[in-house]
């Protein structure tokens, strides 16, 4: 789960992060208002979506007087942004972070990601601020600093300083910049997050070590003991269909094409969006149903599959394991009755039970095709929708 | 011989009172494995399908002998229920739980170093020696003991790749699911290096997936030590990037992760790579052919 610039501020400064003072906004004179009350000279008016690239995609304006926050407020409120982690449909602007300008002398970039290799978190550190650091890791690996962090005794002070000199803090602020990244662990480990970014972090004319974005995304296993951090989730960010099927406990992931899947097991889910693809047709969906689908669920997944315009056919595929076969056959012949099914559906059973469930399926009246094989189900799944 | 488990491996069940683990511990039993003891805090002295119910992992090692945990604990209580099998001193704990906080798992790593038990898991299937001993949540019949060892990520699609197996008469030593999360205690090579020691095991699948690089790094060790042929299949070619991990996570490993470069590297380690999961089958049984192990490896 991902939160907004300015929640993520909220934590930060809980933790002893320095950050620009700032407002949420969720109209012009709101943001007005915002700006009055920090009357400060110049303020910067940042759209807020779940998204990285806004500045590059005119997200982030400077406005040295109240007519250009209103101004600018006008023209981001429900502007859509397009940025490279967006999509080309882009998101639309609902919400505004009105915030004090900072006197900027450098900017650095500061992370806290798991390493999956080491099985620890790893602080990751560079002087290359303010740019997409997947380009600095990719042209300048030299320039990206680590530091690995044993979760007994958390990050260190030595190992924060070490960060700090490594990306050439000046030597006057390296304390600062290491409490800073201290504060930034703990909050990280308190929240259960999955990564934190702070990217710019800034060093000041005044003399201080600020964080000028935050980006958090959280471990979605451990939202069940954050209550705080789940006040402050965006529907609005998130896909509809993702959000209606995670009320059934069904993992869904939109994609662009126009055949739904519906398969019981992560991976055989995304083998069978390869092998659609391998096949020549393009998936719509990732469905994971998982191993204890019901006839409920299995119908709850069939709306949400269709209610995406773009579905033009349906493969369903399941290898029953502990999961019987004739279950699921139940399951799909109610769905497809309940939603009045129009469009093609392929079924593939395998598994316990395998005849039941394919008998069930014959002699349901529906129009089913059935597929011995993964490979076969697909194939014919392609071809019927063209 | 088999790798990990085998018909004398005693069995523990921590959590054995609630649902799942109480159909899993039936479909265990009916298989033929040794359940020898339960673990659920506070229903010690009972005893359900048979089993005796202990309190504690160490009253019931003392009580039973038990060598081997299986976890079905909820996932906010699994990653303790880990580190009392490590503090038991059991050979090994296999972790069926899904969603443990990834920071619980963080820890538990942490904590597991220099210890003796091994644990496979979490979020996986378990391990299965066909007609010896089933530990998990596997659908026992699709398996037929015989000689290729069975290495996943993923569960649902390694019973896609045994069923074809078994399907073409070709049986299988041991098949281990390592499980899906980030962080988790053993990995393809630990278990390459077991198929590889094992004289029974001729050949072995290894099913990876999307994510890390577990799959690049047990190439590369299969192209150094592997003695035995070696077919693979990756799941998610078509996954869209991004979309769970976020983008910081690729950076660290230098944008490995995706399937094109995994499928590379176990192209390079003398890997045959299925195209589609439907075939993991019928190329284990091309390369076995080739190498001359094909009569060996069909069972019946």
């Amino acid at each position: 789960m991902n939160i907004h610039e300015y929640q993520g501020k909220q934590i930060l400064k809980q933790y002893g992060v320095a950050v620009p003072e700032g407002h949420v906004a969720f109209s012009p004179e709101e943001a007005v208002k915002a700006a009055k009350e920090l009357g400060t000279d110049v303020v910067v008016v940042k759209a807020q979506i779940h998204a990285g690239g806004r500045g590059k995609a005119g997200g982030v304006k400077l406005a040295k007087n109240l007519d250009e926050v209103r101004t600018y407020s006008k023209e981001l409120l429900g502007k859509v942004l397009v940025t490279h982690q967006t999509g080309p449909e882009g998101k639309e602007v609902k919400r505004l972070y009105i915030e004090a300008g900072s006197d900027i002398q450098k900017e650095y970039y500061l992370g806290l990601v798991l390493d999956r290799e080491t099985s620890r978190v790893t602080l990751m550190g560079s002087e290359e601020g303010g740019m997409d650091i997947e380009e600095v890791a990719a042209n300048n690996p030299e320039r990206l600093f680590y530091e690995e962090i044993d979760p007994v005794i958390g990050l260190t002070g030595f190992q924060a300083r070490r960060m700090a000199f490594n990306i050439n803090i000046p030597a006057k602020l390296v304390n600062k910049a290491a409490k800073l990244m201290l504060g930034l662990y703990q909050a990280y480990v308190d929240t259960d997050a999955a990564i934190v970014e702070i990217n710019p972090l800034v060093v000041t004319g005044d003399g201080q070590v600020v964080a000028l974005d935050a980006k958090f995304n959280f471990d979605a296993n451990s939202l069940y003991r954050h209550p705080n951090v789940m006040e402050m989730r965006d529907y609005d960010e998130e896909d509809a269909k993702e959000i209606e099927a995670s009320k059934y406990d069904l993992s869904y992931i939109s994609l662009d094409g126009n055949i739904g899947c519906m398969v019981n097991g992560a991976g055989l889910a995304m083998a069978t969006m390869d092998t659609i693809n391998y096949y020549g047709g393009s998936p719509a969906n990732f469905l994971d149903v998982g191993g204890g689908a019901t006839a409920e669920k299995v119908t709850e997944a069939f709306k949400i599959i269709l209610s995406d315009q773009n579905v033009k056919g349906i493969f369903v595929n399941i290898f029953g394991g502990i999961m019987k076969c004739d279950i699921i056959a139940e399951g799909v012949i109610q769905a497809a009755k309940e939603v009045s099914l129009s469009v093609p559906l392929v079924v593939r059973l395998e598994g316990t039970n395998v005849e039941l469930g394919k008998k069930l399926l014959n002699e349901s009246g529906l129009d089913i095709v059935a597929a011995g094989t993964m490979a076969e189900g697909a194939k014919k799944i392609v071809e019927l929708v063209g | 011989m088999s790798v990990y488990i085998n018909k004398d491996t005693k069995v523990l069940v921590q959590g054995i009172t609630g649902s799942t683990a109480l159909f899993h511990t039936k479909q265990m039993l009916e298989y033929g494995t040794k359940i020898v003891a339960g673990v659920t805090p506070g229903k010690g002295g009972t005893e359900v399908e048979g089993v005796p119910v202990f309190n504690t992992v160490e009253d019931a090692v003392k009580a039973t002998g038990a060598n081997v945990s299986v976890i079905y604990v909820p996932a906010p209580f699994a990653a303790d229920a880990i580190l009392e099998a490590v503090e038991a001193e059991l050979d090994m704990a296999i972790c069926i739980t899904e969603h443990i906080p990834v920071l619980d798992m963080v820890k538990v790593k942490r904590y597991m170093e220099g210890k003796k038990t091994r644990l496979v898991g979490p979020n996986c299937p378990g391990v299965i020696t066909p007609d010896e001993c089933k530990i998990g949540i596997m659908p026992g019949y699709i398996h037929k003991k015989g000689h290729v060892g069975v290495v996943s990520r993923s569960g649902t699609l390694t019973y896609e790749a045994t069923h074809q197996l078994s399907e073409e008469g070709i049986g299988q030593s041991t098949a281990v699911g390592i499980g899906g999360d980030p962080v988790n205690g053993t990995n393809f090579i630990d278990v390459l290096k077991e198929f590889n020691e094992d004289e029974d095991t001729y050949a072995v699948v290894m099913i990876g997936e999307i994510g890390g690089t577990a799959e690049e790094e047990a190439a590369a060790w299969v192209k150094a030590n592997m003695t035995k042929p070696v077919v693979g299949f990756i799941g998610g070619q078509t996954a869209p990037e991004g979309k769970r991990m976020g983008h910081a996570g690729a950076i660290i490993s230098g944008g490995k992760g995706t399937a094109a470069d995994k499928i590379k590297a176990m192209n390079e380690a003398g890997i045959e790579v299925a195209d589609t999961p439907s075939v993991i089958g019928e190329t284990l049984i091309k390369v076995i052919k080739e190498k001359g192990l094909y009569d060996a490896c069909k069972t019946h």
